[in-house]
């Protein structure tokens, strides 16, 4: 049953083939015999779980049931779930149990999901290989001396592991797409407002977007279409109408103009990761797609501008953990001062500490021109060259990272090392648009991830291009386990 | 050596919304501790902010009332620093965006002159909460209740040049947002807030000086005495050869001094950047336009109709417009009385005194616009004399009816009755044969005055009842008739 | 850019961390590599360029003014490191 995608998980359910409480009493046993390997989970829900998945039963028997009723997913632990400790790997949130749900949280359980738990994770979404959580790191299914990538990595080494079919991620620089990309699943990060961000703890506000990391595209689509919503909420959330993503999914490709900017195969990426990449588009040639040749001249811009955009906002997003109303406070602070120094001190780790410093050195007097500001006019740029970019092309495509997954510990101690990683992803976060990473072959049996970068709204159109290569390779097929 | 005193206020108002700035809590004062702090105020994390509409009508009211610029595209901040009643670690404010640009207001000063002050700019942000220092085992408690209330701040250029100036135009903003409905401005609950940027220098010198910070002033009173005595404090530093520390100050009012708030000037570097959780509020001109339509009347023009409509003073015109229930409750006794010079003198005297012998405020002022009314057209009907208005007047406030009920009851009717009223001026005359000796042996220029006498000893028969009048008239014919 | 120690303890001060002594150098030396990283935005020429700080267009929206929430003191207060009668316990607050 774990071998079953969400659609046929759909189908299974809807025609009594199997009960949702089977299926997530399997799935429960399989996390809990089979996870201590990975540590995808900080934390597993079985009594929630079982308890939707008997309501999921009542409603498929009653015939109401709702679009993913009964299907178990989980939730990274940066999402907010009522009752259900959301730590973000952090030991200052290792007792948080918040008393309110996630918008995406709600809006899935509307759907009938069922909550097998909350994945592992970098804390506070800070960091690209999950080396960082306070739970200890989540190893990859491929390879468990290797990383699954970060920040997402939980839900990424979950789904690639086959404990749950579709899990929840977020995506700030490229969290669901790079542990998408090696752990040879499907993550989509959607367009900058299209999910709420109402109940997910804030990492970098105008960047962080929730989405799907599953299977294949069209579970992506699926859960993507209980995600997003228009939230009153969140200021940021998009007005626009509900959009059902699957719809489209088996539109053709012919024509479709496939961008292709020489600065994703310059210097410092994998040669092996650049074949499969180039046979990835060759596959697309033969679906009747175009490539062309387009520039992104800022590209080597996006990792120093995010590097003082997402710590600024962070610096100032994380000053609520301040040991007074919730999370981690420290023994006996002997005044004001020591409360927030020592309870901030112990609470957050190295990885977060240097953000917010890096974050409160570009905001402060003298130099928030020169960074903060700075940061953001490049991201105009850098947001200019995609818009000029899609005057001529559908949709980009390239490798998701430089490389396929590296070892634990490999990045030692140098966090710029790690930076880099993310150079594909990250401008699209600064940008706003949305992007995808899809399997598209293995390097020494560790995956590769081919990235989608859509248009503004272009969802839809991503998930048909995605599905339809799925329909032709057999890459996001290929199992770990 | 002649110093002038340059002062810039900083006003924080609270706005009189339903529900705070970026979240669905009620603002309802008084309410037990962190009952009306909410997820988002509580910056519980995920959490996230959603302006109020009313808070940006309110503050675009005030911007327009003040003549002032309205910025059509604003935005929010966030200003950083830690403090356990700002529950998120930064204020949520505007900076470089404020929904107010400049503007200015004419104030009203005792002397009858008035002065143009600036705005330079006003901006709404979220209050913070409050810590309580009674002892819990050595700790403070925090309430939040008041986190996230929004409030506009209101700064001045530093155009004042007295503490007279100060307080000026403190009431003229008082008295603006409480026209506008956009704050109940009560000072004793915290509603309006003024800190002032005080600074000394030599006349005619035209750099302004090292200026200090006084925070948290909380009455008219309090802003004029502080200014006054931290002034001088630093008149006296200069004048002894020292220099003024550029610092924030707390005025202690039993001590009446001003003393330097250490704990508030370690190095603040606040990292202003826009808030990332919002975005940029559009204003369109049609919104404005029809925000300007709806503007109610305001207290300059009031003041200005008063004159015109009620032939008042316009120092009396001044008086009664200060506050919107004033010149309400005026306007009412008008109704009732058609006399509104007689009203005005009414209110600004009897009742204003006893309105503050009570502390009360006007609107709930135990002697009704109705009862005032009723009580003025006695007197001009000659009913009762003004003397015996006053003790009307006692009796109404102490709650025995209106007036008529009140002169009814205790028998006050102005007696115009002439022969009665003759019957009194004839034994007072018999009664009183050398003051009658005088006035006959008196030149007839000092006459009118010697009569006086005979009106005090006539009034004092009557019991105060009788009509002076008809007293003047009977009493000016049996004494010629003596001659 | 190198950042000397002073500098960390000014940020770490205003961000209200506390770096102990042995960490110090370390945590200055990562910081300087990460300056060095962002200092290439310096090079670029953003003359007449307005800084973004949301990558789409998009204006606020505002909500009318209604009281939505009620009274959930206790389910918050639940998860207070130190509470009593309704307030949030901190050391003793000094104006």
């Amino acid at each position: 049953m774990h071998q079953l995608t969400i659609a046929e998980m759909i189908r299974g359910l809807q025609s009594k083939a199997f009960s949702s409480v089977e299926l997530t009493r399997h799935l429960l046993a399989r996390i809990q015999q089979l996870d201590s390997n990975y540590n995808s989970f900080i934390t597993v829900t079985e009594e929630l779980a079982l308890s939707q998945a008997e309501t999921a039963d009542q409603r498929l028997a009653k015939g109401e049931a709702p679009a993913l009723c009964g299907v178990p997913i989980a939730h990274k632990d940066i999402i907010c779930t009522n009752g259900i400790r959301t730590s973000c790997a952090s030991k200052m949130l290792d007792n948080f149990i918040p008393p309110y749900d996630a918008t995406l949280v709600e809006n899935l359980n509307a759907a009938g999901t069922v909550t097998l738990g909350k994945t592992n994770m970098d804390e506070f979404a800070m960091g690209s290989s999950n080396e960082s959580s306070f739970y200890g790191p989540v190893r990859n299914p491929w390879n468990t001396l290797c990383v699954p990538g970060g920040s997402s990595g939980g839900s990424a080494a979950a789904v690639a592991a086959l404990l749950v079919p579709g899990a929840t991620g977020t995506d700030t620089g490229g969290s669901i797409r790079q542990p998408a990309a090696l752990t040879n699943t499907t993550g989509l990060k959607p367009t900058y407002g299209r999910v709420s961000r109402w109940g997910i703890v804030a990492y970098a506000s105008s960047l962080d977007q929730a989405g799907p990391i599953a299977r294949n595209a069209e579970d992506a689509a699926y859960l993507l279409s209980a995600m997003a919503s228009h939230d009153p909420k969140d200021s940021t959330s998009l007005n626009r109408s509900q959009e059902d993503f699957t719809a489209g999914l088996n539109n053709s490709v012919a024509g479709l103009k496939i961008g292709v900017p020489k600065e994703y195969f310059g210097e410092g990426l994998n040669t092996e990761t650049a074949a499969r990449v180039l046979d990835a588009l060759k596959e697309f040639e033969k679906l009747g797609a175009e490539l062309v040749d387009i520039s992104l001249p800022h590209t080597e811009l996006a990792i120093p501008a995010y590097y003082v955009i997402a710590p600024a906002e962070a610096s100032a997003n994380l000053s609520r953990f301040d040991g007074v109303r919730y999370g981690h406070r420290c023994e006996n602070p002997k005044d004001l001062r020591d409360l927030y120094m020592r309870s901030r001190g112990e609470g957050f780790g190295e990885e977060v500490q240097r953000r917010i410093l890096v974050g409160t050195y570009a905001l402060s007097a003298g130099y928030y021109d020169a960074y903060y500001n700075k940061a953001q006019q490049v991201r105009r740029l850098i947001k200019q060259d995609f818009v000029q970019a899609f005057e001529k092309v559908d949709v980009i495509m390239g490798p998701t990272t430089p490389s396929p997954a590296f070892e634990l510990g490999a990045k030692g101690t140098d966090p710029v090392a790690m930076y880099l990683e993310d150079i594909f992803t990250i401008a699209t976060n600064l940008a706003g648009l949305p992007g995808m990473s899809i399997p598209c072959g293995l390097v020494s049996n560790l995956p590769v991830g081919l990235q989608i970068t859509g248009n503004y709204l272009g969802e839809s159109h991503m998930l048909n291009v995605a599905h339809q290569y799925q329909q032709v390779t057999d890459w996001h097929q290929a199992s770990a386990v | 050596m002649e110093w002038e005193i340059v002062i810039g206020l900083e006003i924080h108002v609270q706005l009189s919304t339903q529900s705070k700035l970026f979240s669905g809590a009620s603002t309802r004062f008084g309410a037990a501790p962190n009952t009306q702090a909410c997820a988002v105020d509580l910056a519980m994390p995920g959490t996230l902010p959603v302006p109020n509409e009313e808070a940006f009508r309110y503050a675009v009211m005030f911007g327009l009332a003040m003549n002032a610029e309205i910025g059509k595209r604003s935005v929010f901040e966030r200003k950083n620093y830690f403090y356990p009643d700002l529950p998120k670690g930064y204020q949520t404010t505007q900076l470089e965006q404020p929904i107010v640009g400049a503007g200015e207001v004419e104030i009203h000063l005792e002397d009858g002159s008035s002065k143009r002050v600036r705005l330079h700019h006003a901006h709404l942000e979220e209050d913070a909460g409050k810590s309580l220092h009674e002892d819990f085992h050595g700790m403070s408690g925090i309430d939040l209740n008041r986190a996230g209330t929004p409030l506009i701040e209101i700064v001045s250029e530093p155009d004042m040049r007295s503490a007279a100036e100060a307080v000026a135009y403190l009431k003229k903003i008082h008295s603006v947002v409480t026209y506008l409905g956009i704050s109940d401005g009560d000072m004793s609950q915290g509603s309006l807030r003024c800190d002032a940027n005080v600074s000394v220098r030599l006349k005619g010198e035209e750099k302004l000086g090292t200026r200090t910070e006084l925070k948290n002033i909380n009455s008219f009173r309090f802003v004029e005495r502080a200014i006054k005595v931290e002034a001088e404090r630093q008149i006296d530093i200069l004048e002894d050869g020292g220099c003024i520390v550029q610092e924030t100050r707390l005025y202690d009012a039993d001590k009446n001094e001003t003393r330097s708030m250490r704990s508030k000037e370690v190095a603040n570097d606040y990292r202003y950047f826009p808030c990332p959780d919002l975005l940029p509020v559009v204003i369109t001109d049609n919104y404005i336009e029809e925000l300007r339509e709806l503007l109610p009347e305001l207290p300059d023009a009031k003041a200005e109709r008063f004159q015109s409509e009620y032939r008042l003073s316009a120092y009396d015109a001044d008086q009664l417009t200060q506050e919107r229930t004033s010149a309400d409750y005026f306007e009412e006794v008008c109704k009732s009385c058609e006399e509104p010079k007689l009203a005005a003198n009414w209110i600004t005297g009897e009742l204003a005194a006893l309105l503050n012998r009570q502390e009360i405020s006007i609107q709930d002022s135990p002697v009704s616009a109705q009862q005032l009314g009723g009580l003025i057209v006695r007197i001009k009907d000659n009913t009762i004399s003004s003397k015996l208005a006053k003790q009307v007047f006692e009796a109404m406030a102490d709650g025995e009816g209106s007036a008529d009920e009140v002169i009814e009851k205790r028998g006050l009717k102005q007696v115009s009755d002439t022969g009665a009223i003759e019957q009194i001026v004839e034994s007072v005359i018999a009664a009183s044969g050398a003051q009658v000796d005088n006035y006959r042996k008196a030149d007839e220029s000092k006459r009118p005055k010697m009569m006086g006498y005979f009106v005090g000893q006539i009034m004092k028969a009557s019991k105060g009842q009788a009509n002076p009048q008809i007293i003047n008239k009977i009493l000016k014919e049996k004494l010629d008739a003596l001659l | 850019m190198a950042v000397d120690t002073q500098t960390v303890e000014k940020l770490a001060e205003l961000a209200r961390i506390a770096i102990s002594e042995e960490t110090i150098e370390e945590v200055s030396d990562r910081l300087g590599d990460i300056l060095q990283l962002v200092d290439q935005l310096q090079a670029v020429n953003t003359d007449g360029v307005a800084p973004m700080s949301h990558p789409l267009d998009e204006v606020q929206t505002l909500r009318s003014d209604a009281i939505t929430e009620t009274d959930q003191r206790q389910s918050f207060l639940n998860l207070a490191p130190q509470s009593e009668e309704g307030l949030y316990l901190v050391p003793k607050v000094i104006d």
